[in-house]
């Protein structure tokens, strides 16, 4: 405890108070202790799963929970447990990369868009405006139809149906600021309208964009799933938490562990995300405005 | 007279808003000459900061110029691409902004904020060159012996050659040299710590200290006309005189032109070699400082000079200028001082004055001088 406190100051005294606040909520630490413990298994899997996910023994088909097999096998004898950790790596790859692709297109977008206005700004939110009508997993379905069911077109159908979220989020920020005195003082000096939009505008407008990717990541992740139990993303025997509650819906009555246990893992991703997506956004808000408003 | 610095001739700015068009600016003719300051005084509302914007062309958006001529450096300024205007603002006009608070970005060091002009104006290789050669050189030191120090000798002595031709500079060597030529910038402007500064934010500097990291953004790349809008309006008294001081150090060292926009006629009086007066968008009075302060000419030059407490008279009322200002979608006819005009004649409501030469180089746009 005296250790936790004393990493605390430390922590204050390098400046990086927002780290403090983070870790004085009960609930984000809860949220990064089970994302941590995800991040663990995901990069360690070869170490601690205690067998191989893809490695069938039919005489051992749907066992229950057992001492050997602690979350049970499924319909081909696979350990349960293994298959979960290894899928960890593959849920939270299509989490992330789909945010990283939305970020990547929805912020620039975003942000030209505002800056410019005009003819500029129409023609891009009609863009986003379309895409937003669809039901984001529809469309992520719709893109995997055109491109082909693997894990990778799952990754780009999911980003680019969080492409607009980011586009119109940055939008709006970059809209408020667009007018501020210090956007005025960089055209003074010279600067490139390039310059402005990315050097001033946007670092102001990084805790909106923060807080939302951690959200998204959490969505992404149930959007994989989802596509997964449709049997459209990573295709099997790849270990995917979403296609193995598909599989597993056949034997619900017989087995109901092989649907459980992944469903159960999927909640606990995104309630980790979720967790620390709300204490973010509690202590980049307001606190900018404290840290403004000090002096 | 030496040609003027900056010359402008009949600027129009209007602002067309849904309430009608505001004239804003109806036809100024201002001059600066080199190495000299000039200060423009005038109400709230009067044009003062348009005009200095719209030197700079950066006039906000429901405004647009009109018509007229600014002429810089012999140049039209208002015929130039926004490219050419880009690499004139900042390294050759530059300009100091009111509200230190909030003409600096709250997410950007000091550092890169003053830095940034200097990277976007300044070659920055024969500093990134310099720098090479101070490390090696100290590394040279350190190993005077061995067999290495041939091989530094050598890096050395090929990179004063390079020094002829400009090299290729990796966005960290610029970055180090700007900071570099930041921090001298700070230094200029007196700034207390300059190094610890330059890892600050806004927010954890004073007003002062803000005031002068802007002063150093203008200045960091030596531009022939600094304008300081209303620069010293949003600081207390005893700050304010510490920013009045270096500017007056600076302007000695630098040998820039200034053109002050005020509406204190103390800082007028205390920093500027000429004054022009302004009213509702246009210049009513053009003179050397003590002949302005010694014999206002114009009533309105009068009527705010009258304005002002004085320490050495008793005085039981401040004399006011009845009226107000007026509005600009409708501006009066005429001169446009005259329906508060004590003095104002029949040919007043009528006729706009020309500026007269009242007495060697005190211009007055009034009908009470003329022929």
């Amino acid at each position: 405890m005296r250790k936790i406190i004393r990493r605390i100051k430390w922590l204050e005294k390098a400046r990086l108070g927002a780290f403090v606040k983070i870790l004085e909520n009960r609930m984000a630490i809860l949220g990064i202790i089970i994302l941590l413990a995800f991040a663990f298994s995901a990069v360690f899997a070869d170490f601690i799963s205690p067998y191989d996910p893809l490695h069938i023994d039919l005489e051992k088909m749907l066992e229950k929970p057992s001492t050997k097999h602690i979350l049970g096998t499924d319909e081909l004898g696979r350990d349960i447990l293994s298959r979960i950790i290894y899928g960890t790596r593959i849920s939270l790859m299509i989490g992330v990369i789909s945010v990283i692709i939305g970020l990547l297109f929805g912020v620039p977008l975003g942000a030209v868009a505002g800056y410019c206005g005009g003819k500029i700004d129409n023609i891009f939110m009609g863009i986003t405006d379309v895409l937003l009508s669809f039901p984001s997993l529809l469309l992520a379905i719709a893109i995997v139809a055109v491109l082909g069911t693997s894990l990778v077109n799952a990754m780009i159908a999911i980003g680019i149906s969080q492409i607009p979220v980011f586009a119109r989020l940055v939008r709006g920020s970059v809209l408020s600021l667009k007018g501020r005195e210090f956007v005025e003082a960089a055209k003074g000096v010279g600067a490139t309208n390039f310059r402005i939009i990315f050097s001033h505008i946007l670092p102001n407008c990084l805790a909106p964009i923060i807080v939302q990717s951690t959200l998204l990541i959490a969505s992404g992740i149930i959007a994989g799933a989802g596509l997964g139990f449709l049997g459209l993303g990573a295709q099997p025997p790849t270990p995917e938490w979403g296609a193995m509650l598909s599989r597993g819906r056949i034997y619900i009555r017989v087995a109901p562990h092989i649907c459980f246990f992944p469903g159960l893992t999927i909640m606990l991703a995104v309630l980790g995300f979720n967790l620390l997506g709300d204490v973010l956004r509690d202590v980049l808000d307001p606190r900018l405005r404290m840290l403004k408003a000090r002096i | 007279m030496t040609e003027p610095l900056l010359s402008i001739r009949n600027l129009k700015v209007h602002f067309y808003t849904y309430a009608g068009i505001v004239k804003a600016l109806d036809g100024v003719d201002l001059d600066v000459y080199r190495e000299e300051t000039s200060g423009l005084v005038g109400e709230t509302g009067c044009g003062k900061s348009v005009t200095s914007l719209s030197i700079l062309r950066l006039v906000p958006n429901p405004g647009k110029i009109v018509e007229g001529k600014i002429l810089f450096q012999g140049e039209n300024l208002l015929e130039k691409s926004e490219e050419e205007m880009r690499e004139i603002r900042g390294r050759k006009i530059a300009m100091i902004f009111q509200d230190p608070m909030t003409y600096l970005n709250p997410v950007l060091t000091i550092g890169d904020q003053v830095a940034e002009a200097i990277t976007l104006h300044q070659d920055l290789s024969e500093e990134v060159i310099r720098m090479r050669i101070d490390e090696l050189q100290k590394k040279h030191e350190q190993i005077y012996s061995s067999p290495n120090a041939e091989k530094i000798r050598a890096k050395i002595e090929k990179l004063y050659l390079t020094k002829k031709a400009s090299p290729k500079l990796s966005w960290w060597d610029v970055k180090k040299a700007s900071m570099k030529r930041a921090l001298q910038v700070l230094n200029l402007v007196r700034m207390p710590y300059p190094e610890r500064i330059l890892n600050l934010y806004p927010h954890e500097l004073s007003g002062g200290m803000r005031q002068r990291a802007l002063i150093a953004m203008s200045i960091s790349c030596n531009p022939s006309l600094l304008i300081a809008d209303e620069a010293t309006t949003f600081l207390d008294v005893t700050i304010q005189a510490q920013i009045l001081h270096l500017l007056n150090e600076l302007r000695q060292e630098t040998k820039t032109s200034m053109l002050i926009v005020t509406h204190d006629l103390g800082i007028v009086a205390e920093m500027c070699d000429r004054v022009l007066t302004m009213y509702a968008g246009v210049i009513i009075e053009c003179a050397k400082t003590r002949s302005l302060f010694k014999n206002p000419a114009h009533p309105y030059t009068r009527g705010l000079l009258g304005a002002i407490p004085k320490l050495h008279q008793k005085v039981e009322k401040l004399e006011m200028i009845p009226g107000t200002v007026p509005d600009l979608i409708h501006p009066p006819a005429g001169c446009k001082f005259h329906p508060r005009c004590l003095l104002a004649k029949d040919i007043c409501k009528v006729e706009r004055p020309g500026m007269i030469e009242v007495e060697s180089n005190h211009f007055v746009a009034c009908h009470l001088y003329g022929a």
